[in-house]
């Protein structure tokens, strides 16, 4: 074997050169274009004033980042459960025996009233409405129901996730578990659950990325988090830059969630040998 | 039509709860309108002003127009543009001048969501500097805004804009102030036997769990004057701190005194005016001015005519007449 490329490595390395070169031509060219261009526009000074005053960002932005802390610390509140009141539901809604009728009935009613009613307005009916049944201060705080607000809601979406990757694994793989003499429960726990979990990894990502933004939905019934507080510094400075100091800081986070959310689903195509077709 | 109680039910005796006769007054004021008509009157209100706006093209024929005496005088428009807009500079639509408020307005500030009236305060203060600038009757359009939309950039869809904004200088930056036409105070809401109750002082209110709505000047009270141990909770608007006051998670709200005793009077059931703040508690003025866009010609105008309202005593007769009510909750004071 001699190490000079063959032919054909040679035209593959020429290929690839070329299509660098001409995504980094069109790149400079779209990003040139925008630069030159929008700055142009009659109402750009308004706009640059309104949404990118650096004064107000660097006034505003260690604020932010400190509020953003509650978001954080709801989403890591949110999640496991989420997690765990998903897959309740998706197992209670797969289960066979006509005795669980109920529990299956229950389980559709779940997702389809909580998947139905927009989380805002959850917030509001949960958030308001359980602490009026006269909690005490201490149980009747807003982020305590903001977040069980999001766990009801979001579960209601993971469920169902969760129930389309347990109906994806085939039923042969169910039927092949159960004649080797596996129980039901056996045969969800060590055969068909490790393989759903495996296929929806990708949208229980996504999902995750849509409930670090609707985290912000909880500051409508009080809890001064980064939107909130956005909101206060807009109306403070009468200026939108703090609305885009908080989108910086969502990016921050939710950016390297999308990008493990690709790199597990290429993995996955990867691995199930899907090709990819340019 | 106001529905008002008599003077002798509303004299307010010190000591005495004075919210009772507010209550009579202002649910009087609510009961009156049935939500479907508060929903309808604004739409027929605007209707008609499109109408007259169209009608008063036809040089002058006013056989439409019941309510504006000077237009048999002269043509609405052309009155407008002889007195009010050559000295003023451009409006938005030339001899018409469009003045914005919130959608919804609230009482005391506009009477029924229904400005074209001139019922409630910025409703009459708005219209009586129009009247100085020259523009009467259909020469006014009324139009409605939220508060972002009247301090984004861009072209404006109002000449001049009043929903109980407070001057600051860091909002001056983006937008142009008029001089103010009202100046405000702040005053404490709860529901009985809340721990706010009985305060004389800031030092009796460190520890009470305080609301506020979002981007308000009692907000900035409450973070910058009282400085309460925890941190306040923040609410879209008034219905989120009464719900807030009902479930348990505040105890006492803020807001400048008329809509403290508004939203005690109408919207908190069991709820008080418990204490008002000086108006110069914490060493700022909350002064309410006229919103125009930033550097326009108008301001200056608009600047004159509340001076020469505020000189010849009209702007305190609209306040009298208007936020008279708005007296009498014990004060709290600073130190």
């Amino acid at each position: 074997m001699s190490d000079r490329p063959t032919r054909r490595e040679r035209y593959e390395r020429a290929r690839r050169r070329r299509s660098v070169v001409v995504a980094t031509v069109s790149t400079v060219v779209v990003v040139g274009a925008l630069i030159i261009l929008i700055p142009l526009t009659p109402g750009w000074e308004r706009v640059r004033q309104a949404f990118f005053d650096g004064d107000v960002f660097v006034e505003t932005f260690p604020g932010l980042v400190e509020a953003f802390w509650l978001d954080v610390k709801i989403l890591l509140w949110a999640t496991p459960f989420i997690l765990l009141v998903s897959l309740l539901v998706a197992l209670a809604r797969n289960t066979r025996s006509p005795a669980l009728f109920p529990l299956r009935a229950f389980a559709v009613i779940y997702t389809d009233v909580l998947r139905g009613i927009p989380v805002i307005l959850l917030v509001f009916l949960i958030g308001f409405g359980v602490p009026a049944l006269g909690l005490s201060r201490e149980w009747a705080n807003p982020v305590i129901w903001g977040t069980v607000t999001l766990v009801l809601s979001y579960s209601a979406y993971t469920a169902e996730i969760i129930r389309s990757g347990i109906d994806a694994v085939h039923e042969s793989q169910r039927a092949g578990a159960r004649s080797l003499g596996m129980t039901s429960s056996q045969t969800m726990r060590s055969i068909v659950l490790p393989q759903a979990f495996r296929k929806i990894v990708p949208p229980m990502m996504n999902t995750f990325v849509s409930l670090q933004k609707d985290v912000a939905l909880v500051s409508l019934i009080g809890p001064v988090e980064i939107l909130r507080q956005a909101g206060i510094d807009k109306a403070t400075y009468a200026n939108f830059t703090p609305y885009v100091a908080a989108s910086l800081i969502f990016l921050a986070v939710t950016i390297p969630c999308t990008r493990l959310a690709d790199w597990l689903l290429a993995r996955q195509r990867a691995r199930t040998g899907a090709t990819t077709i340019a | 039509m106001r529905g008002r109680a008599s003077e002798e039910e509303c004299a307010v005796t010190p000591g005495s709860s004075f919210n009772g006769c507010v209550n009579n007054n202002l649910k009087e004021n609510i009961m009156r309108r049935s939500p479907a008509l508060r929903r309808i009157i604004p739409a027929i209100a605007v209707g008609a002003l499109v109408l007259a706006a169209c009608g008063s093209d036809d040089d002058g024929d006013s056989a439409d127009d019941t309510s504006a005496p000077a237009a048999t005088e002269a043509p609405a428009d052309t009155a407008g543009e002889a007195s009010g807009a050559v000295d003023c500079g451009a409006t938005i639509d030339d001899g018409v001048l469009t003045i914005a408020t919130g959608e919804p307005a609230f009482y005391p500030w506009v009477i029924d969501d229904a400005p074209e009236t001139g019922e409630g305060f910025e409703a009459a203060v708005a219209l009586a500097v129009a009247a100085e600038m020259g523009y009467e009757g259909d020469a006014v359009v009324w139009t409605r805004t939220t508060f972002d939309e009247a301090i984004q950039p861009g072209a404006k869809s109002f000449d001049m804009n009043l929903q109980q904004y407070s001057i600051t200088e860091e909002r001056r930056e983006n937008i142009d102030f008029s001089l103010p036409y009202f100046t405000s105070n702040q005053a404490i809401v709860a529901l009985e036997g809340s721990a706010a109750e009985g305060a004389t002082t800031i030092a009796d209110l460190k520890d009470v769990k305080f609301g506020a709505q979002v981007g308000t000047t009692s907000l900035a009270f409450i973070t910058e004057v009282i400085q309460p141990n925890e941190e306040p909770f923040v609410y879209d608007d008034n219905v989120g701190a009464k719900a807030a006051l009902e479930a348990n998670q505040i105890d006492a709200a803020v807001f400048d005194l008329p809509t403290a005793l508004y939203v005690s009077g109408v919207e908190i059931e069991g709820s008080a005016v418990i204490g008002q703040f000086p108006a110069d508690a914490g060493g700022t003025t909350d002064q309410f001015g006229f919103v125009l866009e930033k550097g326009s010609a108008l301001t200056s105008c608009v600047d004159a005519a509340i001076t020469t309202l505020t000189e010849n005593g009209e702007l305190e007769a609209i306040t009298q007449e208007w936020l008279s009510d708005f007296t009498g909750a014990p004060v709290i004071t600073v130190e």
